[in-house]
């Protein structure tokens, strides 16, 4: 701007044309810095809103309401502990089954596929990001969900059920839809985005070093884990931390296939609920102005502050990577 | 897997060859089974892309029919149709998108050409990153706090505002980014012929960018057409035939939302057919986006 205006100035014979230019200038500029700003008071707006929102609930029931276990629309009690559980639960598990495929599409991408086939490939893992997550939810609800019911769970039932401990995490009857089916359907979800990551960060790392390794006789697997791993590491946490972030906060797709449940249940096929669900499948019940509904905004409160913190780590992770 | 690592960091050469030679085999043995794995994992993931895409097509084509065009939603066993559904979210769709690139665009632009890297531009990097990934849910919250309850009623334009709040990030991303690319040569060029800056930009940096800049716009579109969170308590969705912006409007993901879970075959059967042109819709956009930007 201070360029502009210089030269500008030095143009001495057109004062009308400068003086339409600077005051085009000034207005432009203006526009874009309160539209910057704009966006700032956006997100500043949302967390005030949520809370101000959620601040019955809050004064209500305290740190209770965190904590608490109960969720009941008629005695208007409302804790949001199994949500939050459920929430936690579901995204690492997501995590737990995403992470090792994520990291072998993108090891495949980088190293071993020929080259004629990384870009169709990469699309293809591109576009499952782009799949609508209500999408997710109905192909889990009318594949996934009769396929876990029938075949899956009743086979793992058998096989692990009886045993002391481990059992415990598959017990109760093959209701197909539960903690775990959400979780599988959320770890598709977020594959994509892992993946993506992954794939771009080990690009960053410079030929020479991974050169160097071949040259010493590593095997691809040897120059991935010792020298592709380490430059990376930070970065692929990042990676994986947009994907909890992603699961953290995931709706439709859970909602559809979560049982929706409020109880916290030790088996892994059990029903359950996220903060998410709940506040999908109980906002058209609430009235405005009434406890629930407030219960419900202050859940969205302490949703978007678990995925602020997740986020804000991702992207402070993944972008020591980008000063370097 | 400590083996492989300390036979590659094995200094000097082994002195037993036979020792070596079945370590050699060890470790090539580990790569391979590592790379059938990986080659698995990829498999597995295209495997989930070609079994939603075969469900919905299964599904979806046997339950397509010109009436699903043509009609509204109707109860279930009068052979209604998806009409409603699908202008309702071209129209939101379409308004979310109009409101939200130009805010997009202005701030993309604040970050590549002014801000740079001032604490405010980091700032604003920062706070549109989060909102690029926030649950959508909670966009649709936000928006229920300040249109719907003031204004009194679920309407579509409270369902558009929240879709602009999901687009303008992804704007924001991309033109910066494509912003950047452009090399300062050619903005020099363009002030040394004494253009000011505002003309620089609106008529040059803007139209040298502007295939990326397109490609982040159909992204978003492709995104928020398949949004459904944040219009259950915005738009609300509505079983009959309105186009007014301030009553509860239809689109079709919260058809397919209530559809699908209804007990209803043929309401499910519409339900498994608005999902093919949803997704049919948003995976052309996002291939067609791939494509401009390739060229």
């Amino acid at each position: 701007m201070s360029q502009a205006a210089t030269l500008n100035a030095a143009a001495q014979p057109a004062p009308f044309a400068r003086r339409s230019g600077s005051l085009g200038d000034v207005i432009f500029a203006a526009a874009c810095r309160g539209a910057g700003i704009f966006v700032l008071v956006l997100l500043g707006a949302i967390i005030a809103g949520l809370f101000i929102g959620g601040w019955d609930a809050f004064r209500t029931f305290g740190p209770a309401f965190v904590t608490g276990t109960d969720w009941d629309p008629v005695q208007e009690v409302f804790g949001a502990g199994v949500s939050i559980y459920g929430t936690v639960v579901t995204a690492v598990l997501a995590l737990i089954m995403a992470v090792p495929v994520a990291f072998g599409i993108a090891f495949f991408l980088t190293e071993l596929a020929p080259v004629w086939l990384r870009r169709p490939v990469g699309t293809a893992v591109e576009l499952l990001a782009a799949v609508p997550s209500i999408i997710y939810g109905m192909w889990g609800f009318f594949l996934i969900v009769p396929f876990m019911s029938q075949t899956f769970q009743p086979f793992v039932i058998d096989t692990f059920g009886e045993l002391p401990l481990v059992g415990e995490l598959f017990a109760g009857p093959p209701f197909g839809t539960g903690i775990f089916t959400a979780s599988l359907i959320l770890a598709i979800m977020v594959l994509p985005f892992i993946a993506a990551v992954m794939r771009d960060v080990f690009n960053t790392v410079p030929p020479v070093f991974k050169e160097s390794a071949y040259g010493l006789g590593c095997t691809t697997w040897e120059v991935v884990r010792n020298v592709v791993l380490p430059y990376t590491r930070v970065s692929v946490v990042g990676g994986i931390m947009l994907g909890l972030g992603r699961a953290l906060g995931e709706t439709m797709a859970v909602t559809f296939v979560i049982g929706n449940a409020n109880r916290i249940s030790t088996s892994l096929f059990g029903p359950g609920n996220t903060i998410a669900s709940v506040v999908a499948l109980e906002f058209g019940e609430a009235t405005m102005g009434s406890l629930k509904l407030s219960a419900l905004l202050g859940l969205g409160f302490i949703l978007f502050v678990i995925s602020f913190i997740v986020l804000s780590l991702s992207r402070f992770l993944l972008r020591q990577k980008v000063a370097k | 897997m400590s083996t492989t690592m300390n036979a590659s960091s094995m200094p000097g050469r082994p002195k037993d060859m036979k020792a070596s030679a079945a370590l050699g085999a060890r470790r090539r043995r580990v790569d391979l089974i590592i790379r059938a794995a990986c080659f698995i994992a990829t498999a597995i993931g295209l495997l989930f892309l070609v079994s939603i895409l075969g469900t919905l097509f299964w599904n979806g084509f046997s339950a397509l029919s010109l009436n699903v065009f043509t009609d509204i939603t109707r109860p279930p066993g009068s052979n209604g149709g998806l009409l409603n559904a699908i202008i309702g979210s071209l129209i939101q769709t379409a308004i979310g998108t109009a409101i939200g690139t130009p805010i997009g665009l202005l701030v993309g632009t604040y970050l590549a050409e002014y801000a740079k890297s001032t604490p405010l531009a980091h700032a604003v990097r920062f706070v549109s990153d989060i909102l690029l990934s926030a649950p959508s849910i909670l966009i649709g919250l936000f928006v229920y706090q300040i249109l719907v309850v003031p204004f009194g009623g679920f309407s579509g334009w409270a369902g558009s505002v929240a879709l602009a709040i999901i687009v303008i990030p992804i704007v924001i991303r991309t033109t910066e980014d494509m912003l950047r690319l452009l090399p300062d040569t050619l903005r020099e060029a363009v002030i040394g012929l004494g253009a000011p800056k505002w003309k620089m930009i609106t008529l040059i940096c803007w139209r040298a960018a502007a295939s990326g800049i397109v490609t982040g716009i159909l992204l978003a579109v492709a995104r928020v057409a398949g949004e459904t969170a944040p219009l259950l308590f915005t738009s609300l969705g509505n079983l009959n035939w309105s186009l007014s912006l301030s009553a509860p409007m239809s689109s079709l993901p919260l058809t397919i939302y209530a559809y699908a879970g209804s007990p209803y075959q043929d309401w499910i059967a519409l339900a498994w057919a608005g999902a093919l042109i949803i997704t049919l819709g948003v995976l052309g956009l996002n291939i067609a986006a791939r494509s401009l930007l390739r060229k």
